[in-house]
């Protein structure tokens, strides 16, 4: 059976994807932010996924005014990287996982959560930025991600928003799921978004690392009570693009329990100040 | 746990983008995607009126965007997904964007963001606001 073996969050800013696609990496402001991946990707490639759940906002770029779902799972084949307004990233196209896709989408909605289901979307920064930080950029001679991965979009752009709690379950869901297919993959969930960031108005710019740090603390030692934390908490205190951290409690929920009854081991955990507008957080968590 | 726009009003310097925001910005923020294609952004660039023209906006909405005014256009239903795209076609960074809302120059905002941004203490309530500046 399929089993849910890691999850793993990460702040996903454009800026970052930029850095590595104009070969900036190496500058001194970005240096230390890829350094702080660094023993993540050590760690991926001990512990390769067969298939990567990836729980993301779209950033009005597949989802625009006309139609905003509140949980979108891809079921395609493949996802084109998006052209943003600044042409496509340099990266290459995501292989989906169809099969696991329909099987979640099916256990979940059938479990009281209504997925809306995508055969086709391009998919943004949100989505290919954390691909980049974890897996390394692909080299021209072997272009591909190192495994498929399955799309999960979290409306946080258009209130209202789901609540916490309800990402929670739905990560909870999703295990469930994960654990009933029938063939033996090794599934990670990866959250992203956050951390702190405001990006509109005269208070842009804002910045919270104690919010931050007790975020990280609390979604990994008592969940319950960082999907209790309202939307108008993170907003205040953490920004108005702050409510993006609400999709690492999906993550948080498909971890399995441990039997002890203890928190999760913590196999890396990396913040830093700034990316461009934005704090950068990480967790890699191991049941 | 609920949580209704209202709640949010008493945060300083923040628009909540609800469903009221954008219908009142669907014209504006359907334009802005429109710049997702190369062949639309070489015609935005070449007549800015005239490609505005073709979209369901007000004249304010439409005006605002000719004076990128970010803060205007967030008014107005816009929203920070969707407005990056202007300054994308621009080719200005988003960083440089989200500074000019702020009113501080492009070096000053980079500068505070690399001493760790703008701090939470003093930003949390609208009556601190108003009482740093006397109102």
């Amino acid at each position: 059976m399929a089993h849910v073996s890691a999850s793993i969050y990460t702040s996903h800013v454009p800026a970052i994807g930029a850095a590595l696609d104009h070969g900036r990496a190496a500058e001194p402001y970005w240096a230390p932010v890829f350094a702080g991946y660094e023993a993540s990707r050590a760690w991926l490639r001990e512990n390769p996924p067969d298939v990567v759940v990836l729980v993301f906002n779209d950033h009005a770029t597949a989802f625009g005014p006309d139609l905003v779902p509140t949980f979108a799972i891809g079921t395609g084949a493949s996802y084109a990287p998006a052209d943003e307004g600044w042409g496509a990233r340099p990266v290459p196209v995501v292989q989906g996982h169809p099969e696991l896709a329909a099987h979640i989408a099916q256990s979940v909605i059938q479990d009281d959560f209504d997925l809306t289901l995508v055969n086709r979307m391009d998919v943004d920064h949100g989505l290919t930025v954390p691909l980049s930080l974890l897996f390394g950029q692909p080299s021209a001679d072997d272009f591909h991600w190192p495994c498929p991965v399955i799309p999960l979009a979290v409306n946080v752009v258009q209130y209202p928003v789901p609540s916490g709690r309800r990402c929670l379950a739905l990560g909870r869901a999703i295990r469930k799921a994960v654990e009933s297919y029938g063939e033996d993959l090794n599934v990670q969930v990866w959250g992203t978004g956050g951390m702190s960031h405001q990006l509109q108005g005269p208070r842009a710019g804002l910045i919270n690392p104690v919010f931050d740090h007790a975020f990280m603390d609390m979604l990994t030692t008592v969940p319950e009570a960082a999907a209790a934390i309202p939307h108008v908490d993170y907003v205040r205190e953490a920004g108005s693009e702050g409510i993006e951290l609400v999709m690492w409690l999906v993550a948080r929920g498909a971890m399995p329990e441990r039997a002890d009854g203890r928190a999760p081991t913590c196999v890396h955990r990396f913040y830093h100040v700034p990316a461009s507008n934005t704090a950068v957080g990480h967790l890699v968590l191991t049941p | 746990m609920t949580t209704h726009s209202a709640d949010f009003a008493d945060i300083p310097g923040t628009v909540l983008f609800d469903a009221q925001q954008s219908r009142k910005g669907y014209g504006l923020n359907q334009f802005c995607m429109s710049l997702m294609k190369p062949a639309n952004r070489e015609r935005f660039k070449a007549d800015e009126a005239a490609y505005l023209a073709e979209w369901p906006m007000s004249d304010e909405q439409r005006q605002a965007v000719r004076d990128r005014d970010m803060n205007r256009c967030l008014a107005l239903g816009g929203n920070v997904y969707f407005l990056v795209k202007i300054a994308a076609t621009d080719g200005i960074s988003v960083q440089q964007m989200v500074g000019r809302m702020t009113g501080m120059s492009e070096a000053d905002y980079r500068d505070m963001m690399l001493r760790g941004g703008r701090p939470i203490e003093g930003n949390r309530y609208q009556h601190e606001w108003s009482q740093r500046s006397g109102a």
